[in-house]
């Protein structure tokens, strides 16, 4: 039971360190800029093909960094020729767009790519084992994308909170004519938010390559789950998505671990009314269930506090 | 003058097309071209693709040109029959389906019902994968016919095999959650009970079908419940994921599976390092040491770029030709007759024949497992230097199982 309960919190860390890696940059963008990206997941995408396809040519190191500056330079040329002229139409027209170029997306790289899973391997240099509980191995890649996760939430939080720069961009958001007249260049400083947003999302996919299965439609797997995170720890909360991101992978792999159903709890139900819907539900355990726990906890939180955890924003 | 030039050099080109449709005989390839089951649905698209110009190359069926039209449809039960609806709207007479036995159940009874509106224009559904034992029991229909061995067919197998191995005593199921998955759990408990009551199954599984990221929790469970063996029907990236997660947590237990040769599953296998410790039910596969089929199989990996996963579609394809020639027709209502009771001498060698009460195929079923190569298996998986190896061997007399369809015949 200890054996389970330890290698569970494990698993749940290092899962939700995955889903933050993800999310940090679709929080950057989204506190900053106020647009919710539907194409984050993409981008995303894109840096786990573009990691693959650079691998080949220039190994996986160099391809740690090219990758996200590429999948950057895209993201800056979205909001340069697409965002900053659909924003004077509103949200919901840059919503929609976001959400066509995610589509667009999928199409090309599958085009190109194909749809079959690539063969994008773990580097040579982390692919041993880090440690062993209970029997049970750690890969040193799993740990090396624990600790880039961390590092990127200190850097973001960093920046953001304590230099010259973030005070620009967080002045740039709410006043944004003041922060013109002031002699800055508010467009410009919106075009690298986005770009550093979406290098993040390429960098998640650089690493997450690997360790998942890279193929066209990873971006349509982890989309949804990257909006429970965004919402659930509070809308544009930094530190918010680090913690619901924890929650989750931690929820996940809990209920995974439960086999407990309605009918472990109060006993089954009396076989003499026969087979029905009823005794579906009854029987269904936690673990069955366990995808659509975060699902779950996203519709709550909307109901109960619909700012998410830490949230600021009114929305 | 030009106008009228003009007019039919536009019409011509569609006359002559319209022409070839009518010599082109249709088969509607319903699978997943998007989403978690994409790969295997590619895979197989490319394999029924090879096998059409194959028949071309030698002068079609009954000369006619026979030609595969894609349909995605997600692996989604209720996308297959509008996907399904629009091929027959495009002339398709034939659709072949595989991946996901939730479609495969919706397609059999919606070719049953258009049939019954539709006289004079039935439509034949040619099952290569869905393996749901119910599509030739309770649910079975006159316009279905499988090639794929049924799961209970499979499970039969293998539990024949397991009884013999005296190591095997904790058994672990993990299944996907729908038609398919139950059905192989349930088969399990059954059959394994029947073989081997000795044996304790520790868990017992369900989870979501093609929506897991992170199989380590899973893994973790199995490793707590102790088990030496695992049993599992995932198919697709679930036994991809769940075979890189054991080797991820060095997880050592040997795996039953049934679809672990699939896209990325043996790049996991030989992660983990289980030399010959994860074993496969299948029809036929590369090292089955039948010299025809491993020409062809040398043949169809230089062309296509992939293995060949499905000897059954080789089988369908043929016997479709052999049945079309017998009927000496391509009207489906002749060649489901002619399909009836047809005998075929399958790839990997050996006879199978299409059992009329029921029609499911019977052929010679192979348990073979995954770890380096023996001096005569030219053939590895995925570049990883492994390859498959015949374990154990059950004959089409030995691989029958009971049905209890009752057939409507038209």
């Amino acid at each position: 039971m200890l054996e389970l309960i330890v290698i569970s919190t494990l698993n749940g860390v290092l899962f939700g360190m995955l889903l933050f890696l993800l999310s940090s940059g679709l929080t950057v963008i989204f506190s900053m800029m106020g647009v919710l990206n539907f194409a984050h997941a993409s981008f995303y995408m894109l840096g786990a093909f573009f990691g693959f396809q650079l691998t080949k040519w220039v190994g996986f190191w160099p391809a740690l960094l090219l990758a996200p500056l590429l999948v950057g330079a895209i993201g800056m040329a979205v909001e340069r020729y697409g965002l900053r002229n659909t924003h004077k139409h509103g949200h919901v027209a840059e919503l929609l767009l976001t959400f066509g170029l995610a589509f667009a997306i999928e199409e090309i790289v599958s085009m190109i790519w194909g749809k079959t899973p690539l063969d994008y391997r773990v580097p040579a240099l982390l692919d041993f084992p880090a440690f062993t509980i209970f029997s049970t191995n750690y890969p040193a890649y799993k740990l090396f994308m624990l600790a880039v996760s961390v590092v990127i939430f200190v850097v973001l939080l960093v920046v953001l909170k304590r230099t010259r720069v973030g005070l620009i961009v967080q002045a740039a958001l709410t006043h944004p004519h003041m922060v013109g007249h002031l002699g800055h260049n508010v467009g410009r400083v919106f075009m690298v938010v986005f770009g550093v947003g979406s290098a993040l999302a390429g960098l998640a996919g650089v690493i997450a390559g690997p360790a998942l299965v890279t193929q066209s439609d990873m971006a349509a797997a982890l989309g949804p789950i990257l909006f429970v995170v965004v919402v659930f720890g509070g809308l544009g909360s930094l530190p918010g998505a680090f913690i619901a991101s924890l929650v989750i992978g931690l929820v996940q792999t809990f209920a995974v671990a439960l086999n407990g159903s309605l009918a472990s709890a109060f006993g089954p139900l009396d076989p003499s009314a026969g087979p029905s819907v009823l005794t579906d539900i009854w029987n269904v355990t936690i673990a069955q269930v366990a995808p659509i726990v975060p699902y779950l906890l996203l519709v709550l939180v909307l109901i109960v506090r619909p700012v998410g955890l830490m949230g600021t924003r009114e929305s | 003058m030009r106008k009228f030039t003009l007019a039919i050099a536009l019409i011509a080109p569609m006359l002559g097309h319209a022409a070839w449709a009518e010599d082109t005989v249709k088969i509607g390839y319903i699978d997943p071209l998007s989403g978690g089951g994409a790969s295997v649905g590619e895979g197989g698209l490319k394999t029924f693709q090879y096998l059409a110009e194959e028949l071309n190359a030698k002068g079609g069926i009954l000369g006619h040109k026979v030609e595969i039209v894609p349909f995605d449809n997600k692996t989604n039960p209720q996308e297959s029959l509008v996907q399904a609806q629009k091929a027959i709207d495009a002339g398709v007479r034939y659709i072949t389906q595989g991946n996901g036995s939730s479609v495969g159940l919706a397609l059999e009874d919606f070719v049953n019902k258009h049939n019954t509106r539709n006289p004079g224009k039935e439509v034949l559904y040619f099952n290569y994968a869905a393996v749901d034992p119910s599509m030739t029991n309770e649910k079975c229909n006159y316009w279905h016919f499988r090639w794929d061995a049924s799961s209970d067919i499979k499970m039969e197998a293998l539990t024949s095999y397991m009884k013999d191995i005296p190591s095997i005593k904790k058994v672990y199921l993990i299944n996907q959650d729908y038609s398919f998955g139950q059905s192989v759990r349930s088969d399990a408990r059954k059959m394994l009970a029947a073989k081997r009551s000795d044996v304790e199954i520790v868990g017992d599984e369900l989870h979501p079908l093609l929506k897991v990221t992170d199989f380590s929790p899973y893994i973790a469970k199995i490793k707590a419940s102790g088990a030496d063996s695992v049993i599992t029907g995932n198919w697709g990236q679930d036994i991809a994921l769940l075979l890189k997660a054991a080797a991820d947590a060095g997880l050592k237990v040997n795996w039953y599976t049934y679809y672990a040769g699939g896209a990325g599953g043996p790049t996991a296998i030989k992660q983990t390092g289980l030399d010959h410790q994860v074993f496969q039910l299948t029809e036929g596969f590369a090292n089955s040491g039948n010299q025809a089929a491993m020409d062809y199989e040398k043949a169809f990996r230089a062309k296509v770029n992939l293995s060949l996963w499905y000897p059954r579609a080789v089988n369908e394809m043929r016997m479709f030709k052999a049945a079309a020639e017998k009927a000496n027709s391509i009207e489906p209502v002749k060649v489901a007759a002619a399909l009836e009771d047809l005998k075929l001498e399958v790839l990997d060698g050996g006879t199978g024949f299409m059992r009329k009460d029921d029609h499911q195929f019977f052929q010679p079923i192979y348990v073979s497992s995954f770890g380096k190569l023996a001096a005569n298996e030219p053939f590895d998986e995925e570049n990883t230097g492994w390859g498959w190896h015949l374990v154990s061997k059950v004959d089409t007399p030995q691989a029958m199982v009971s049905t209890t369809c009752k057939m409507a015949r038209p």
